[in-house]
């Protein structure tokens, strides 16, 4: 029997699954990656947008000359510090 | 578009959720971004075309709350395009774009606000945009959700009593995951929904005339009124052990007038020495054609809807690039400030598949070379961290 | 567009700065670290002294943002019995040797390179300031720097001093 979730009801389990583990926290799993660990992560080499008024420029000559636009840019990584 | 529709009620139900997760979370908070001055020059050297321009940007922390950006940039433009040669359309010449935000850190989470303006004589947008980032899972994960509404008004030079608008709804959602102590990704949505006047008021579509001089006309392009989009990024970062960092982006993109593209980047930043940073990047980029666009149409008005815009064909562009940070020394009139002087370098190649270029004189109407852009585009700024 | 809006309101009244100090009895985890000047520091023979252990690193910005701040509190209460243990969590100490080098502070530095005190001590946060009274037990525990936060160590401080 094949079971086909309308997309309404699909929206909704989702965003009830999110939630249910955010609001948990994942009990079960810790992170695994302790706030002292993030040396690495912290580098500024590894910022996500390392210049961020030549990444506006850049992608400024990019969505003049192509169609595609969006989901880009990011946020986190870094210290993770307070 | 169902996928869009899905993506927006997901983002609409996580913001209105989103007092649960501040609860949820842990004890672990976010920072605001450094401090930060930029000064820059860029230049585009392409297809004809010369843009330059200054560029400023500035992000200061106003107490320990809350952190302030602003965005000052014009782009001069000087020379034509190959749409400028063809038709002899006119050409707005200055733009200056203008962009101000406010971020407020509180608890583990930082609100965004951003205004943002751009002007030129035959175009002036706006738009406000707010965010949320949120981080939680002992500062692992980080959550965002961006919402943005823009209002345009477009203008004809030349023509005072032409004025249409354009109504632009932005709604993004990412997923920011620490992986391993060297391994961080990204995984972002948006959906975009565009409704009002959406083509260019000065180019044209061409349809075969055997009775035309040239074995063509010319009329207005006509396009739908809205357009909707969803685009999926996913970017990872890795840091290799040597000091040096890895990315590795790819990004989907549709919308409602049959564009598909996809792009795949990679970058490479490698620090050197004590004062030296570079970088590189190679970047592929592919797209296919929106349902109404024809390099030539077989008559005029041949559909209800035609556009000969080369953003909207069938192609693919190749850029590679390279750039080089030095630190300065410290100065003695400003100890805590850190100086950088930045030059960046891409080279980029269009191979346009089903876009001809009609300036090649004597040949045949759908016969002309199809057409191929390089560009160079030239970065140099200095910043200051304090 | 309503749904939107009322969802970040409710983020913005509910999201008040936490407390994030917590009290605690437990007994603090003995350890014995090297410290910048060579010699081996044992937390079990500070008995009798009041101990703040700030562990941090030369990557956190509100660490070093804190660092003047414990530096004058160590200035201050050396002398009544309180000694400030910066605990470096670096497995490379390259960095924060460099930066020690150009910023001095009068407290020990300890080195943790094997991150064992840190995890003993569930270091959730950086940085985390641990305050233990003069019977070695763990008084409370601080998560996360903003200036201001230098002013509840002193609290508690006196208030250790006082028993």
């Amino acid at each position: 029997m094949k079971m086909i979730l309308k997309p309404c009801c699909a929206i909704k389990s989702l965003t009830a699954i999110l939630l249910f583990v955010s609001l948990t926290g994942c009990a079960s799993i810790e992170p695994w990656v302790k706030p002292y660990e993030r040396a690495e992560l912290a580098d500024p080499i590894m910022a996500f947008g390392r210049h961020p008024v030549a990444i506006q420029h850049s992608a400024h000559v990019r969505d003049s000359r192509e169609a595609a636009k969006g989901a880009d840019g990011s946020g986190g990584g870094g210290c993770g510090c307070n | 578009m169902a996928v869009a529709e899905a993506v927006v009620a997901v983002i609409k139900s996580l913001l209105a959720a989103l007092p649960g997760l501040a609860f949820s979370s842990s004890l672990v908070a976010a920072v605001l971004p450094d401090n930060r001055i930029d000064l820059m020059h860029h230049s585009y050297q392409g297809g004809g075309v010369s843009i330059d321009g200054p560029a400023l940007m500035l992000r200061s922390k106003v107490g320990e709350q809350v952190s302030v950006s602003g965005f000052y940039y014009v782009d001069t433009v000087s020379g034509a395009s190959i749409d400028v040669v063809a038709t002899a359309s006119a050409y707005s010449e200055t733009r200056i774009e203008s962009r101000l935000g406010v971020d407020y850190l509180t608890g583990n989470s930082i609100l965004s606000v951003n205004y943002a303006q751009s002007d030129e004589d035959d175009y002036n947008a706006k738009s406000v945009s707010l965010g949320v980032a949120h981080d939680t899972f002992g500062g692992m994960t980080t959550l965002s959700l961006t919402a943005a509404a823009g209002d345009d008004e477009i203008g004809r030079n030349g023509d005072a009593s032409f004025s249409e608008q354009l109504r632009r709804y932005s709604y993004s959602f990412g997923v920011t995951q620490v992986l391993t102590t060297r391994w961080i990704s990204a995984l972002n949505a948006e959906v975009d929904m565009e409704q009002g006047f959406l083509n260019n008021p000065y180019r044209s579509v061409r349809y075969r005339d055997p009775m035309a001089e040239l074995g063509y006309g010319y009329q207005f392009e006509r396009y739908p009124n809205t357009r909707n989009s969803f685009a999926l990024g996913l970017v990872n970062k890795f840091y290799l052990p040597y000091r040096a960092a890895l990315t590795a982006s790819l990004r989907h993109y549709q919308d409602s007038w049959d564009i598909r593209a996809f792009d795949a980047e990679l970058e490479y930043v490698h620090p050197l020495a004590e004062r030296w940073v570079l970088d590189s990047h190679l970047r592929w980029y592919q797209q296919g054609q929106a349902s109404f666009y024809a390099d030539l149409f077989d008559f005029a008005n041949q559909q209800n809807f035609m556009a000969r815009d080369k953003e909207l064909s069938d192609f693919n562009n190749l850029s590679v690039g390279v750039g080089a940070s030095y630190r300065f020394a410290s100065w003695a009139w400003w100890p805590t400030a850190k100086p950088e002087l930045n030059l960046e370098w891409d080279h980029i190649r269009f191979n346009y598949n089903n876009f001809r270029n009609v300036t090649v004189t004597g040949a045949e109407p759908g016969a002309e070379p199809l057409y191929r852009l390089t560009a160079n585009v030239y970065r140099a700024f200095f910043s200051v961290y304090f | 567009m309503k749904t939107l809006l009322l969802g970040l309101l409710l983020t913005v009244l509910s999201l008040s700065v936490r407390n994030a100090s917590a009290e605690s009895q437990a007994a603090a985890p003995d350890f014995t670290l090297k410290a910048l000047t060579g010699v081996n520091l044992r937390l079990a023979e500070q008995r009798g002294d009041i101990i703040v252990l700030n562990f941090w690193a030369s990557w956190c910005g509100p660490c070093l943002q804190e660092m003047p701040a414990l530096d004058k509190l160590a200035s201050k209460y050396q002398p009544l019995g309180v000694q400030i243990w910066g605990v470096n969590v670096e497995a490379d100490s390259t960095a924060a040797q460099k930066y020690l080098s150009k910023t001095r502070v009068e407290f020990p530095i300890l080195f943790d390179t094997e991150n064992s005190v840190s995890e003993r001590y569930q270091v959730q946060a950086m940085p985390t300031t641990v305050i233990i009274n003069k019977d070695g037990n763990v008084h409370s525990v601080h998560r996360g720097y903003k200036p201001g936060y230098e002013q509840k160590y002193e609290n508690d401080i006196k208030t250790l001093l006082r028993n």
